[in-house]
């Protein structure tokens, strides 16, 4: 079926009887479109019934849908009987996912093509006009619906009686506080309780005794196990001091050479850390003063460290100074020594503040 | 009493009959089913981002049913050797038994992963389209100013979902967020406690991150889109100016047949791809990052690309510190105006554009026909702006990336980056300006002078001038008499009908070349031969 018709407004035709029993279904079809103000101006086959290019369409259709099944088919066989545990090396099972999304991809795409193809060539095209009513209201009905909202409040009579006005926000503003008081009582913590935003694990315990840097696996270290230029990741030793309930405490000890050594000195003193190192041993907080990240590359020859997440860096013969990038506070450093067993021990906590900045930090 | 006969055919109309009868859906129903949509592939686009919503809500529930969302510490024991006997939390063990222990588990979390990228992108790039085409005016502010918290939403979205296995990447972007929370004046280390429940990282953030993610915004985005969706419903798509189209029409297709079923075949084409990429293609391979320790990090740490804008624009902060010397004094980090500052004036000027642009041109009209970006050269050049500032602060969020593979130093790519975010913006701005206008100046010409023939004429007196075949019966002096109507101008022959269509074919040409008019002189008028379809030429 094929028209196409001038535009011409709706209003100006007669109406078809529904009913009436000559009328085709595409009729009745017009007929309500025409009652949403829609003409539907053209409405053309795009392909003859019958014809080559039809039978040809159907069958590219048809095939789509078919592959769909195929496809399926192929991913519940996999999804069954490959082998799918992960297994070291180069074993079947990493080709598992991949052939689960091919099989799966190839089988959305076939049923989405094949209905698209379905709807953009085999069904008529069509160009429909609808009018948008998107123009305001009548005057008269957006008078009539303020008058009404007035009217409400003119029965109220908060005007009249002032006190109800008063004494309902003032019974109301409460209420309010209340829906707010359990999420906000509930979720609030003191960010200083037992003074946690000062503290690391590095504190003295209990008796003043002083804590051991340790590694990763909670050996103490002896100054003989960094090499000159080295440098090694250390942590507080006590309970858990290497997991992440003290997750602002671990350190970079770094054996300095000589000459570094002599500048970080200086640095040292300047800063009135005159007592900080031990030998040629420095200990920085390795957590960025700038966001939080480990700031972890170490670069031998410059004796810079640079924090991967935001690039700053801090030059750790000048007290840890930030040189580059967002940083803007030097890593704090931490005093240690050896104890009379050779061990490295952290004389104090941190004398300045651990990790990012924040409002209150003196 | 004989049992009426049972009469299958007639069952359909029974029941609609039924249905009518208690709901009284037939005037609504004829309505929608009669709704006219226009047409444009740039249309698509918003659809796009709907289909990936749908298909993370998809995966997203078949997430749940594996994942734990706990900091409680246990040793992994799981298929993947290499991590096995590593002490971690439960929510990372779960999820790598969600991508090794579950059958199927690490297609269906890699397509979520890709859904929300997809999800992301197709909201960014929806958006720069009803920009540039001012599909934002009136009567459209609030469904802008949905859209644009649809961004923000889908963004925490994607935050606290990447945030949830807990690995070593994710780990870092948690302390990161931290971080941000603790700079904010004043309140920064309160709120911060309080959402971490004490000190970084605490034992609780993954649950509260987890109800957030898999209920509060998803909720909250599932509102979002229900008022988004309604208001296009309700208001009538846009659409482009052109033959029959008004500002008080909609000229398109019914939404049934032809419409609804593209729609669906184009939601398959989506999940479809989403597929292939879930499968095909590694995303967040969170068994390569270990659990998160609070002293590993390795370089190379980005985010999920909607995140790198915020990224970049920390990492080009310079160091400066506000100091308040009252008391003991008081700190304003430089962390403060990249990550929290700069997204806050991003939300407001973004959500306040259309606004904005209604004053500056004292336009409170009515508009429902779309703009070329051609012919509103501010505004396309303000668009480009906002483009070319986004570009700059998503490349430095990959700095050390790029000057890594490119052997470039990283403190020069941070300076690039600080100048560029200074000096790229204003110069797209002006270089967008120009671009409209010579566009404008093009279609004007074509209009005034007629399309460009090839066909070069040499003068008697040795000029040598191109024949240009008017649009329209010239004038006098050989200017035609059209005006712009804010649609494409034909530009070439072949638009015209006088020469051939392009030959179809996309490897080889599945057609013969028509037979293109080789006189100047008469270039439209003579019929094309019908086309003939190639045979195998066996019938000869």
């Amino acid at each position: 079926m094929s028209i196409h018709t001038e535009h011409q407004t709706p209003q100006g035709r007669e109406p078809l009887d529904v009913n009436d029993p000559r009328a085709s279904r595409f009729d009745i079809v017009q007929e309500g479109a025409r009652r949403d103000d829609i003409e539907i101006v053209h409405y053309e086959e795009q392909v003859v019934p019958g014809s080559k290019a039809e039978r040809r369409l159907t069958r590219t259709v048809a095939l789509m849908f078919l592959l769909t099944g195929l496809a399926a088919t192929a991913f519940l066989v996999i999804y069954i009987w490959w082998p799918w545990k992960w297994e070291a090396g180069r074993g079947g099972d990493k080709l598992y996912t991949p052939l689960l999304g091919l099989t799966l991809g190839v089988a959305l795409l076939g049923i989405g093509f094949g209905i698209l193809t379905w709807g953009k060539k085999l069904l008529p095209k069509e160009v429909s006009i609808q009018d948008r009513h998107d123009q305001p209201g009548p005057a008269e009905d957006r008078k009539i619906t303020g008058e009404t909202m007035l009217y409400l409040a003119d029965e109220l009579g908060v005007k009249r009686r002032p006190l109800l006005g008063v004494s309902l926000v003032a019974g109301l503003l409460p209420v309010g506080a209340v829906a707010a008081a359990p999420l906000v009582g509930g979720l609030i913590s003191n960010p200083h309780k037992n003074n946690q935003m000062f503290t690391t694990g590095f504190a003295p315990a209990e008796g003043g005794k002083k804590i051991r840097l340790v590694r990763e696996d909670g050996r103490p270290i002896r100054p003989a196990d960094v090499s000159a230029g080295g440098q090694l990741t250390v942590f507080p030793g006590i309970e858990h001091g290497v997991s992440n309930k003290h997750a602002d405490s671990p350190t970079l000890l770094i054996h300095l050479r000589e000459d570094d050594a002599q500048k970080s000195r200086e640095a040292n003193s300047r800063a009135g850390h005159g007592d900080y190192m031990w030998g040629n041993y420095a200990a920085f907080s390795k957590i960025c003063t700038h966001a939080g990240c480990p700031a972890s590359l170490y670069e031998q020859q410059t004796n810079r460290l640079l924090c991967p997440c935001h690039q700053s860096q801090f030059l750790i013969t000048d007290n840890a100074r930030p040189i580059f990038g967002p940083a803007s506070r030097r890593l704090p450093q931490l005093p240690i020594e050896v104890d009379e067993e050779g061990f490295f021990v952290a004389k104090s906590d941190y004398t300045e503040t651990i990790g990012p900045d924040f409002w209150e930090r003196p | 009493m004989k049992r009426r006969k049972f009469d299958a055919a007639a069952l359909p109309a029974k029941t609609a009959g039924a249905v009518d009868d208690r709901f009284q859906v037939a005037t609504p129903l004829r309505k929608l089913l009669n709704k006219v949509f226009p047409d444009h592939w740039s249309f698509l686009l918003g659809e796009i981002a709907l289909f990936s919503f749908v298909v993370l809500l998809m995966t997203g529930v078949f997430l749940t049913f594996f994942y734990e969302p706990a900091m409680t510490e246990v040793v992994y024991n799981g298929s993947y050797a290499p991590l096995r006997g590593t002490p971690m939390s439960a929510a990372y063990a779960s999820s790598l038994d969600l991508s090794f222990d579950v059958r199927g588990g690490l297609i269906m979390r890699q397509m979520h992963h890709w859904a929300a990228l997809l999800f992301m992108a197709a909201i960014v790039v929806h958006m720069m389209r009803v920009f540039f085409t001012g599909a934002f005016r009136k009567p459209r502010e609030t469904n802008w100013i949905i859209g644009s918290l649809l961004f923000w939403v889908g963004f925490l979205a994607g935050f606290t979902g990447y945030s949830l296995p807990d690995d070593g990447l994710s780990g870092t972007g948690l302390r990161i967020a931290s971080g941000i929370m603790l700079s904010i004046p004043v309140i920064g280390s309160w709120l911060t406690s309080s959402i971490f429940g004490g000190e970084f990282p605490g034992e609780i953030i993954i649950s509260r991150f987890f109800i957030a993610h898999v209920l509060l915004i998803p909720g909250l985005l599932v509102a979002l889109i229900s008022a988004h969706l309604g208001l296009v419903f309700k208001q009538k798509h846009t659409q482009w100016p052109g033959p029959g189209r008004t500002n008080e029409n909609v000229v398109g297709e019914r939404m049934f047949p032809r419409y609804a079923l593209k729609q669906g075949g184009f939601f398959m084409v989506v999940f479809g791809v989403i597929a292939l990429m879930g499968g095909l293609f590694q995303i967040n391979p969170i068994w390569y990052f270990g659990p998160y320790e609070a002293w590993v990090v390795s370089a190379a740490s980005q985010p999920d690309w909607y995140v790198m804008f915020l990224d970049g624009s920390t990492r080009l902060m310079p160091a400066w510190q506000i100091n308040i010397p009252i008391g003991d004094g008081y700190v304003i980090p430089p962390l403060f105006w990249p990550t929290v500052v700069l997204p806050g004036i991003l939300v407001g000027l973004s959500t306040m554009y259309p606004f904005l642009e209604a004053r500056q041109l004292k336009d409170y009209k009515h508009h429902n026909l779309l703009q070329r970006p051609r012919d509103v050269p501010a505004r396309t050049a303000v668009g480009a702006m906002a483009v070319a500032f986004y570009i700059v602060l998503t490349l430095s969020g990959g700095n050390d990336v790029i000057a890594d593979k490119f052997h470039i130093s990283l403190n020069a790519m941070t300076w690039a980056g600080r100048i560029g975010l200074l000096v790229v913006p204003p110069l797209a701005y002006y270089v967008a300006y120009r671009l409209c206008l010579g566009l404008q100046q093009h279609d004007r010409e074509v209009l005034a002078h007629g399309v460009e023939t090839g066909i070069i004429k040499r003068l008697p007196d040795g000029r040598f001038v191109e024949v240009h075949q008017p649009l329209a019966a010239a004038d006098h002096d050989g200017h035609g008499e059209l005006d712009y109507v804010g649609w494409v101008v034909p530009k070439k022959m072949n638009r015209l009908g006088a020469l051939g269509p392009a030959i179809r074919g996309f490897f080889y040409p599945i057609e013969r070349p028509a037979e293109a008019p080789v006189s100047p002189g008469h270039p439209p008028v003579e019929p094309r031969p019908e086309r003939e379809e190639i045979t195998s030429g066996e019938r000869r």
